[in-house]
Protein backbone atom coordinates (compact mmCIF):
# COMPACT_ATOMS: atom_id res chain seq x y z
CA UNK A 1 0.00 0.00 0.00
CA UNK A 2 1.65 3.29 -0.75
CA UNK A 3 1.29 6.00 1.53
CA UNK A 4 -2.51 6.73 1.94
CA UNK A 5 -4.76 5.32 5.14
CA UNK A 6 -6.83 2.26 4.86
CA UNK A 7 -10.57 3.14 4.80
CA UNK A 8 -12.01 1.18 7.78
CA UNK A 9 -15.23 -1.05 6.56
CA UNK A 10 -15.85 -0.99 10.39
CA UNK A 11 -15.45 1.36 12.80
CA UNK A 12 -11.97 1.54 14.20
CA UNK A 13 -12.56 2.06 17.92
CA UNK A 14 -12.03 -0.95 20.02
CA UNK A 15 -14.09 -1.64 23.05
CA UNK A 16 -12.56 -4.96 23.86
CA UNK A 17 -8.62 -5.08 25.08
CA UNK A 18 -6.29 -7.60 24.02
CA UNK A 19 -4.54 -9.49 26.72
CA UNK A 20 -7.58 -11.58 27.46
CA UNK A 21 -6.92 -15.09 27.28
CA UNK A 22 -9.60 -16.28 25.05
CA UNK A 23 -7.93 -19.35 22.61
CA UNK A 24 -5.64 -18.24 19.59
CA UNK A 25 -8.59 -17.70 16.67
CA UNK A 26 -11.45 -17.54 19.39
CA UNK A 27 -14.85 -16.95 17.18
CA UNK A 28 -16.27 -15.87 20.47
CA UNK A 29 -13.98 -13.38 20.98
CA UNK A 30 -13.85 -11.87 17.40
CA UNK A 31 -18.10 -11.66 18.19
CA UNK A 32 -17.73 -9.62 20.92
CA UNK A 33 -14.86 -7.48 19.79
CA UNK A 34 -17.27 -7.08 16.32
CA UNK A 35 -20.48 -6.46 18.34
CA UNK A 36 -18.83 -3.82 20.64
CA UNK A 37 -18.28 -1.44 17.70
CA UNK A 38 -21.68 -1.70 16.68
CA UNK A 39 -23.27 -0.87 20.29
CA UNK A 40 -20.77 1.80 21.23
CA UNK A 41 -18.94 3.22 24.15
CA UNK A 42 -21.88 4.23 26.15
CA UNK A 43 -23.28 0.95 26.74
CA UNK A 44 -23.63 -1.45 29.97
CA UNK A 45 -22.34 -5.05 29.25
CA UNK A 46 -24.04 -8.34 31.02
CA UNK A 47 -22.27 -11.46 30.64
CA UNK A 48 -23.51 -15.42 31.84
CA UNK A 49 -20.47 -17.45 32.94
CA UNK A 50 -18.96 -19.27 29.98
CA UNK A 51 -15.83 -18.94 27.84
CA UNK A 52 -16.06 -15.23 27.43
CA UNK A 53 -16.72 -13.95 31.30
CA UNK A 54 -13.62 -16.51 31.89
CA UNK A 55 -11.29 -15.33 29.77
CA UNK A 56 -12.16 -11.68 29.14
CA UNK A 57 -12.20 -11.26 33.58
CA UNK A 58 -9.24 -12.77 35.43
CA UNK A 59 -9.60 -10.78 38.31
CA UNK A 60 -8.43 -8.38 38.97
CA UNK A 61 -8.36 -7.77 35.40
CA UNK A 62 -11.05 -6.75 32.69
CA UNK A 63 -10.64 -6.80 29.10
CA UNK A 64 -14.00 -4.97 28.79
CA UNK A 65 -13.57 -0.89 28.09
CA UNK A 66 -17.15 -0.31 29.09
CA UNK A 67 -19.19 -0.97 32.30
CA UNK A 68 -19.39 -4.93 32.70
CA UNK A 69 -21.06 -7.32 35.29
CA UNK A 70 -21.33 -10.37 35.56
CA UNK A 71 -23.44 -12.24 38.06
CA UNK A 72 -24.25 -16.23 37.35
CA UNK A 73 -25.20 -18.69 34.77
CA UNK A 74 -28.52 -18.80 34.62
CA UNK A 75 -29.34 -15.53 35.22
CA UNK A 76 -27.75 -12.55 32.70
CA UNK A 77 -31.34 -11.57 30.95
CA UNK A 78 -32.88 -11.07 34.60
CA UNK A 79 -29.39 -8.90 35.76
CA UNK A 80 -29.81 -6.72 32.57
CA UNK A 81 -33.46 -6.33 33.18
CA UNK A 82 -32.39 -4.64 36.73
CA UNK A 83 -29.98 -3.01 35.33
CA UNK A 84 -32.15 -1.47 32.87
CA UNK A 85 -35.17 -0.77 35.33
CA UNK A 86 -32.42 1.04 37.55
CA UNK A 87 -31.52 3.19 34.58
CA UNK A 88 -35.08 4.06 33.72
CA UNK A 89 -35.40 5.11 37.34
CA UNK A 90 -32.96 7.84 37.07
CA UNK A 91 -33.78 8.89 33.84
CA UNK A 92 -31.05 7.80 31.82
CA UNK A 93 -32.24 6.65 28.40
CA UNK A 94 -29.11 7.28 25.82
CA UNK A 95 -27.36 3.87 27.47
CA UNK A 96 -27.89 0.54 25.94
CA UNK A 97 -27.52 -2.99 28.27
CA UNK A 98 -26.38 -5.65 26.12
CA UNK A 99 -26.10 -9.03 27.10
CA UNK A 100 -23.12 -11.36 26.03
CA UNK A 101 -24.10 -14.75 26.62
CA UNK A 102 -23.42 -18.41 25.67
CA UNK A 103 -25.22 -21.13 23.66
CA UNK A 104 -25.96 -22.95 27.44
CA UNK A 105 -26.22 -19.77 29.01
CA UNK A 106 -29.36 -18.98 26.11
CA UNK A 107 -30.61 -22.42 25.31
CA UNK A 108 -30.81 -24.45 28.08
CA UNK A 109 -30.11 -22.81 31.82
CA UNK A 110 -30.58 -19.07 31.22
CA UNK A 111 -33.37 -19.85 28.57
CA UNK A 112 -36.36 -18.87 31.40
CA UNK A 113 -34.47 -15.61 32.43
CA UNK A 114 -34.15 -14.62 28.59
CA UNK A 115 -37.96 -15.40 28.05
CA UNK A 116 -38.88 -13.42 31.47
CA UNK A 117 -37.08 -10.83 30.03
CA UNK A 118 -38.63 -10.28 26.50
CA UNK A 119 -42.04 -10.91 28.01
CA UNK A 120 -41.44 -8.00 30.13
CA UNK A 121 -40.39 -6.22 27.54
CA UNK A 122 -37.14 -4.84 28.76
CA UNK A 123 -34.90 -2.47 26.54
CA UNK A 124 -31.85 -5.01 25.95
CA UNK A 125 -29.64 -5.78 23.26
CA UNK A 126 -29.59 -9.64 23.97
CA UNK A 127 -26.67 -11.52 21.92
CA UNK A 128 -26.21 -14.78 21.62
CA UNK A 129 -23.09 -16.12 20.86
CA UNK A 130 -23.03 -19.47 19.50
CA UNK A 131 -19.97 -22.03 19.95
CA UNK A 132 -22.68 -25.01 19.84
CA UNK A 133 -21.65 -26.49 23.16
CA UNK A 134 -20.63 -25.83 27.08
CA UNK A 135 -16.69 -24.94 26.09
CA UNK A 136 -15.50 -23.36 28.85
CA UNK A 137 -16.03 -26.29 31.14
CA UNK A 138 -14.55 -28.84 28.35
CA UNK A 139 -17.36 -29.13 25.26
CA UNK A 140 -19.83 -30.50 26.94
CA UNK A 141 -23.09 -30.89 24.72
CA UNK A 142 -25.80 -28.02 24.73
CA UNK A 143 -29.18 -27.60 23.58
CA UNK A 144 -27.61 -25.47 20.42
CA UNK A 145 -25.42 -28.73 19.40
CA UNK A 146 -25.98 -29.13 16.08
CA UNK A 147 -27.28 -33.06 15.56
CA UNK A 148 -24.55 -36.01 15.21
CA UNK A 149 -21.46 -33.40 16.75
CA UNK A 150 -19.79 -35.99 18.63
CA UNK A 151 -18.70 -33.38 22.27
CA UNK A 152 -17.70 -35.08 25.45
CA UNK A 153 -21.48 -35.89 26.61
CA UNK A 154 -22.33 -37.19 23.31
CA UNK A 155 -18.81 -39.08 22.17
CA UNK A 156 -19.49 -41.05 18.99
CA UNK A 157 -19.65 -44.81 19.00
CA UNK A 158 -21.68 -47.53 17.72
CA UNK A 159 -25.16 -46.41 19.26
CA UNK A 160 -24.59 -42.99 19.92
CA UNK A 161 -23.64 -41.48 16.68
CA UNK A 162 -22.60 -37.64 18.86
CA UNK A 163 -25.30 -35.65 19.17
CA UNK A 164 -28.89 -37.12 18.69
CA UNK A 165 -31.39 -34.06 18.74
CA UNK A 166 -31.96 -30.94 16.84
CA UNK A 167 -30.42 -27.79 17.23
CA UNK A 168 -32.77 -25.93 19.04
CA UNK A 169 -34.35 -23.11 17.61
CA UNK A 170 -34.23 -20.22 19.93
CA UNK A 171 -34.29 -17.61 17.19
CA UNK A 172 -37.42 -18.71 16.24
CA UNK A 173 -38.94 -18.91 20.12
CA UNK A 174 -37.94 -15.55 20.41
CA UNK A 175 -40.09 -14.83 17.08
CA UNK A 176 -42.27 -16.48 18.60
CA UNK A 177 -42.18 -14.40 21.62
CA UNK A 178 -43.45 -11.14 19.27
CA UNK A 179 -39.88 -10.01 19.87
CA UNK A 180 -39.68 -7.02 17.68
CA UNK A 181 -36.06 -7.57 16.42
CA UNK A 182 -34.83 -10.65 16.13
CA UNK A 183 -31.26 -12.01 13.70
CA UNK A 184 -29.12 -14.73 13.20
CA UNK A 185 -25.52 -13.39 12.36
CA UNK A 186 -22.02 -15.25 12.18
CA UNK A 187 -18.46 -13.43 12.84
CA UNK A 188 -17.22 -14.45 9.29
CA UNK A 189 -19.41 -11.81 7.72
CA UNK A 190 -19.11 -8.64 10.16
CA UNK A 191 -20.49 -6.13 8.15
CA UNK A 192 -23.73 -8.26 8.17
CA UNK A 193 -22.92 -8.94 12.04
CA UNK A 194 -22.63 -4.96 12.61
CA UNK A 195 -25.40 -3.88 10.22
CA UNK A 196 -27.73 -6.06 12.39
CA UNK A 197 -26.31 -5.60 15.80
CA UNK A 198 -27.03 -1.54 15.43
CA UNK A 199 -30.55 -2.36 14.71
CA UNK A 200 -30.81 -4.15 17.45
CA UNK A 201 -29.87 -1.46 19.57
CA UNK A 202 -32.17 1.17 18.15
CA UNK A 203 -35.21 -0.89 19.26
CA UNK A 204 -37.42 0.13 22.04
CA UNK A 205 -37.77 -3.00 23.42
CA UNK A 206 -35.96 -6.54 23.56
CA UNK A 207 -33.58 -7.15 20.51
CA UNK A 208 -32.45 -10.79 20.28
CA UNK A 209 -29.07 -11.54 17.94
CA UNK A 210 -27.75 -15.90 17.52
CA UNK A 211 -24.30 -15.12 16.35
CA UNK A 212 -22.80 -18.58 15.19
CA UNK A 213 -19.06 -18.63 16.37
CA UNK A 214 -16.67 -21.23 15.13
CA UNK A 215 -14.51 -22.26 18.35
CA UNK A 216 -10.89 -24.12 16.86
CA UNK A 217 -10.29 -26.57 20.17
CA UNK A 218 -14.48 -27.15 20.74
CA UNK A 219 -15.00 -27.83 17.02
CA UNK A 220 -11.84 -29.00 15.95
CA UNK A 221 -9.76 -27.41 13.22
CA UNK A 222 -6.93 -24.86 13.08
CA UNK A 223 -7.12 -21.65 14.48
CA UNK A 224 -6.03 -19.84 11.55
CA UNK A 225 -9.34 -21.23 9.68
CA UNK A 226 -11.95 -19.46 11.79
CA UNK A 227 -13.35 -17.24 9.62
CA UNK A 228 -13.05 -19.85 6.48
CA UNK A 229 -15.39 -22.76 8.84
CA UNK A 230 -18.06 -20.10 9.66
CA UNK A 231 -17.91 -19.18 5.90
CA UNK A 232 -18.87 -22.55 5.47
CA UNK A 233 -21.24 -22.84 7.79
CA UNK A 234 -23.15 -19.87 5.67
CA UNK A 235 -22.65 -21.48 1.74
CA UNK A 236 -23.93 -24.54 2.49
CA UNK A 237 -26.59 -23.20 4.47
CA UNK A 238 -25.85 -25.36 7.84
CA UNK A 239 -26.86 -21.44 9.02
CA UNK A 240 -28.95 -19.34 7.61
CA UNK A 241 -28.73 -15.34 7.87
CA UNK A 242 -31.96 -13.83 8.51
CA UNK A 243 -33.69 -10.96 10.52
CA UNK A 244 -36.67 -11.06 11.27
CA UNK A 245 -38.65 -6.90 12.05
CA UNK A 246 -41.65 -6.93 13.78
CA UNK A 247 -42.56 -10.47 12.28
CA UNK A 248 -41.47 -9.77 8.91
CA UNK A 249 -39.08 -12.33 7.68
CA UNK A 250 -36.06 -11.60 5.36
CA UNK A 251 -33.14 -13.77 4.25
CA UNK A 252 -30.43 -10.78 3.91
CA UNK A 253 -27.66 -13.82 2.56
CA UNK A 254 -28.49 -15.86 0.20
CA UNK A 255 -25.59 -18.58 -0.89
CA UNK A 256 -25.37 -18.39 -5.14
CA UNK A 257 -25.38 -22.44 -5.36
CA UNK A 258 -25.55 -24.11 -2.00
CA UNK A 259 -22.52 -25.63 -1.28
CA UNK A 260 -22.70 -29.76 -0.12
CA UNK A 261 -22.96 -30.16 4.02
CA UNK A 262 -19.84 -32.74 3.27
CA UNK A 263 -17.44 -29.52 2.69
CA UNK A 264 -18.24 -27.65 6.24
CA UNK A 265 -18.70 -31.27 7.99
CA UNK A 266 -15.24 -32.71 6.85
CA UNK A 267 -13.30 -30.03 7.80
CA UNK A 268 -13.86 -30.65 11.48
CA UNK A 269 -13.01 -33.18 14.03
CA UNK A 270 -16.11 -33.28 15.72
CA UNK A 271 -17.95 -34.54 13.00
CA UNK A 272 -15.34 -37.02 11.40
CA UNK A 273 -17.34 -40.41 12.70
CA UNK A 274 -19.85 -39.65 9.42
CA UNK A 275 -20.76 -42.47 7.64
CA UNK A 276 -21.91 -41.17 3.92
CA UNK A 277 -25.49 -41.98 5.13
CA UNK A 278 -25.81 -39.92 8.17
CA UNK A 279 -23.85 -37.10 5.93
CA UNK A 280 -26.93 -37.48 3.73
CA UNK A 281 -29.29 -37.52 6.34
CA UNK A 282 -27.81 -33.96 7.45
CA UNK A 283 -28.25 -32.90 3.95
CA UNK A 284 -31.75 -33.70 3.84
CA UNK A 285 -32.77 -31.78 6.81
CA UNK A 286 -30.49 -28.76 5.52
CA UNK A 287 -32.31 -29.32 2.10
CA UNK A 288 -36.21 -28.99 4.06
CA UNK A 289 -34.73 -26.34 6.24
CA UNK A 290 -33.75 -24.05 3.51
CA UNK A 291 -37.23 -25.05 1.60
CA UNK A 292 -38.96 -23.97 4.85
CA UNK A 293 -37.02 -20.49 4.68
CA UNK A 294 -37.64 -19.72 1.23
CA UNK A 295 -41.14 -20.47 1.73
CA UNK A 296 -41.04 -17.85 4.83
CA UNK A 297 -38.95 -15.01 2.55
CA UNK A 298 -41.27 -15.57 -0.19
CA UNK A 299 -44.70 -14.55 1.92
CA UNK B 1 -1.95 -14.41 45.60
CA UNK B 2 -0.67 -12.46 48.51
CA UNK B 3 -0.43 -8.89 46.59
CA UNK B 4 -3.94 -9.04 45.26
CA UNK B 5 -6.17 -6.59 46.45
CA UNK B 6 -10.11 -8.01 46.96
CA UNK B 7 -12.28 -5.49 46.67
CA UNK B 8 -16.20 -5.91 47.81
CA UNK B 9 -18.25 -7.47 44.94
CA UNK B 10 -14.93 -8.03 42.80
CA UNK B 11 -14.88 -4.95 41.35
CA UNK B 12 -12.45 -4.27 39.01
CA UNK B 13 -11.66 -0.19 38.20
CA UNK B 14 -9.16 -0.54 35.64
CA UNK B 15 -10.82 -0.76 32.01
CA UNK B 16 -8.99 -2.84 29.67
CA UNK B 17 -6.51 -4.02 32.26
CA UNK B 18 -5.78 -7.56 30.56
CA UNK B 19 -3.27 -5.03 28.87
CA UNK B 20 -0.86 -6.23 31.68
CA UNK B 21 -0.50 -9.71 29.96
CA UNK B 22 1.10 -10.26 27.17
CA UNK B 23 -0.28 -12.65 25.22
CA UNK B 24 2.20 -12.31 22.77
CA UNK B 25 4.25 -14.94 24.22
CA UNK B 26 1.94 -17.66 23.43
CA UNK B 27 2.91 -17.90 20.06
CA UNK B 28 4.50 -20.31 17.76
CA UNK B 29 4.11 -18.79 14.52
CA UNK B 30 4.65 -14.47 13.84
CA UNK B 31 2.65 -13.08 10.96
CA UNK B 32 4.43 -10.93 8.92
CA UNK B 33 3.25 -8.50 6.67
CA UNK B 34 4.54 -7.36 3.30
CA UNK B 35 3.67 -4.04 2.67
CA UNK B 36 4.42 -4.00 -0.64
CA UNK B 37 2.02 -6.38 -1.32
CA UNK B 38 -0.95 -5.10 0.71
CA UNK B 39 -3.69 -3.30 -0.94
CA UNK B 40 -5.72 -1.72 2.24
CA UNK B 41 -8.72 -4.12 2.63
CA UNK B 42 -9.06 -4.15 6.07
CA UNK B 43 -9.44 -7.83 5.98
CA UNK B 44 -6.94 -8.51 8.86
CA UNK B 45 -7.78 -5.67 10.89
CA UNK B 46 -11.72 -7.07 10.62
CA UNK B 47 -11.20 -10.62 11.48
CA UNK B 48 -8.21 -10.59 14.53
CA UNK B 49 -9.97 -11.81 17.28
CA UNK B 50 -7.30 -9.39 19.49
CA UNK B 51 -7.61 -6.41 18.05
CA UNK B 52 -4.10 -7.00 16.92
CA UNK B 53 -3.44 -5.26 13.84
CA UNK B 54 -4.19 -1.44 13.70
CA UNK B 55 -4.52 1.28 10.73
CA UNK B 56 -1.35 3.55 10.70
CA UNK B 57 -1.19 6.64 8.29
CA UNK B 58 0.10 4.40 5.68
CA UNK B 59 -1.29 1.04 5.93
CA UNK B 60 -1.62 -1.48 8.69
CA UNK B 61 0.52 -2.59 11.67
CA UNK B 62 0.54 -5.94 13.86
CA UNK B 63 1.21 -5.52 17.80
CA UNK B 64 2.93 -8.21 18.83
CA UNK B 65 2.84 -7.66 22.53
CA UNK B 66 -0.43 -9.30 22.32
CA UNK B 67 -0.88 -11.23 18.90
CA UNK B 68 -1.04 -15.26 19.61
CA UNK B 69 -0.40 -15.83 15.99
CA UNK B 70 -3.27 -17.83 15.19
CA UNK B 71 -3.11 -16.96 11.42
CA UNK B 72 -6.48 -16.38 11.05
CA UNK B 73 -5.12 -12.73 9.21
CA UNK B 74 -2.77 -14.80 6.94
CA UNK B 75 -5.67 -17.13 5.61
CA UNK B 76 -8.06 -14.26 5.04
CA UNK B 77 -5.73 -11.77 3.37
CA UNK B 78 -6.69 -11.87 -0.31
CA UNK B 79 -3.24 -10.82 -1.81
CA UNK B 80 -1.17 -13.06 0.71
CA UNK B 81 0.51 -10.32 2.22
CA UNK B 82 0.95 -11.84 5.60
CA UNK B 83 3.51 -14.94 5.95
CA UNK B 84 2.96 -16.69 9.19
CA UNK B 85 6.86 -17.60 10.36
CA UNK B 86 8.35 -19.73 12.55
CA UNK B 87 8.92 -17.14 15.71
CA UNK B 88 12.47 -17.91 16.28
CA UNK B 89 12.98 -17.18 12.54
CA UNK B 90 11.32 -14.26 12.80
CA UNK B 91 13.67 -12.53 14.75
C1 LIG C 1 -25.52 -23.13 37.89
C2 LIG C 1 -24.24 -23.47 37.23
N1 LIG C 1 -24.08 -24.70 36.68
C3 LIG C 1 -22.94 -25.02 36.09
C4 LIG C 1 -21.90 -24.12 36.02
C5 LIG C 1 -20.59 -24.51 35.36
N2 LIG C 1 -20.41 -23.85 34.10
C6 LIG C 1 -19.73 -22.71 33.96
S1 LIG C 1 -19.64 -22.14 32.38
C7 LIG C 1 -20.48 -23.49 31.83
C8 LIG C 1 -20.74 -23.68 30.36
C9 LIG C 1 -21.04 -22.45 29.60
O1 LIG C 1 -21.47 -22.80 28.32
P1 LIG C 1 -21.97 -21.68 27.32
O2 LIG C 1 -23.01 -20.85 27.93
O3 LIG C 1 -22.30 -22.33 26.04
O4 LIG C 1 -20.69 -20.74 27.15
P2 LIG C 1 -19.25 -21.14 26.54
O5 LIG C 1 -18.39 -21.57 27.69
O6 LIG C 1 -19.46 -22.20 25.54
O7 LIG C 1 -18.74 -19.86 25.95
C10 LIG C 1 -20.85 -24.34 32.89
C11 LIG C 1 -21.56 -25.60 32.74
C12 LIG C 1 -22.09 -22.84 36.62
N3 LIG C 1 -21.15 -21.90 36.58
N4 LIG C 1 -23.27 -22.56 37.23
S1 LIG D 1 -12.84 -22.91 24.00
FE1 LIG D 1 -13.67 -22.02 22.10
S2 LIG D 1 -15.10 -20.40 22.74
FE2 LIG D 1 -13.81 -20.94 24.51
S3 LIG D 1 -12.13 -19.43 24.46
FE3 LIG D 1 -11.44 -21.26 23.34
S4 LIG D 1 -11.97 -20.88 21.19
FE4 LIG D 1 -13.11 -19.42 22.45
S1 LIG E 1 -2.07 -14.09 13.93
FE1 LIG E 1 -4.14 -13.96 14.88
S2 LIG E 1 -3.79 -12.76 16.75
FE2 LIG E 1 -2.01 -12.41 15.44
S3 LIG E 1 -2.50 -10.54 14.30
FE3 LIG E 1 -3.11 -12.31 13.00
S4 LIG E 1 -5.28 -12.59 13.48
FE4 LIG E 1 -4.43 -11.32 15.14
MG1 LIG F 1 -21.13 -22.42 24.31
Amino acid sequence: MGGRKPRLPIPEEELLAPGHRACAGCGSALCVRLCLKALGKNTIVVTSTGCIEVTTTPYPETAWKVPWIHVAFENAAAVASGVERALKALGKDDVTVAVFAGDGGTVDIGFQALSGMVERGHNVVYICYDNEAYMNTGVQRSGATPPYAATTTTPAGKVWRGEMRPKKDVPRIMVDHGVPYVATACVSFPQDLIKKVKKAKKVDGPAYVHVLCPCPPGWGYDSSETIEIGELAVETGMWVLYEVEDGEFRLTYRPKERKPVEEYLKRQKRFQHLTEDEIEEIQRMVDEQWEELEKLAEK
Amino acid sequence: MGETEYTIGAVVREPGSTRRNKTGRWRVFRPVLDEEKCVGCAKCFMFCPDGCIRPTEDGFEIDYDYCKGCGICSKVCPTDAIEMVMEEEAE
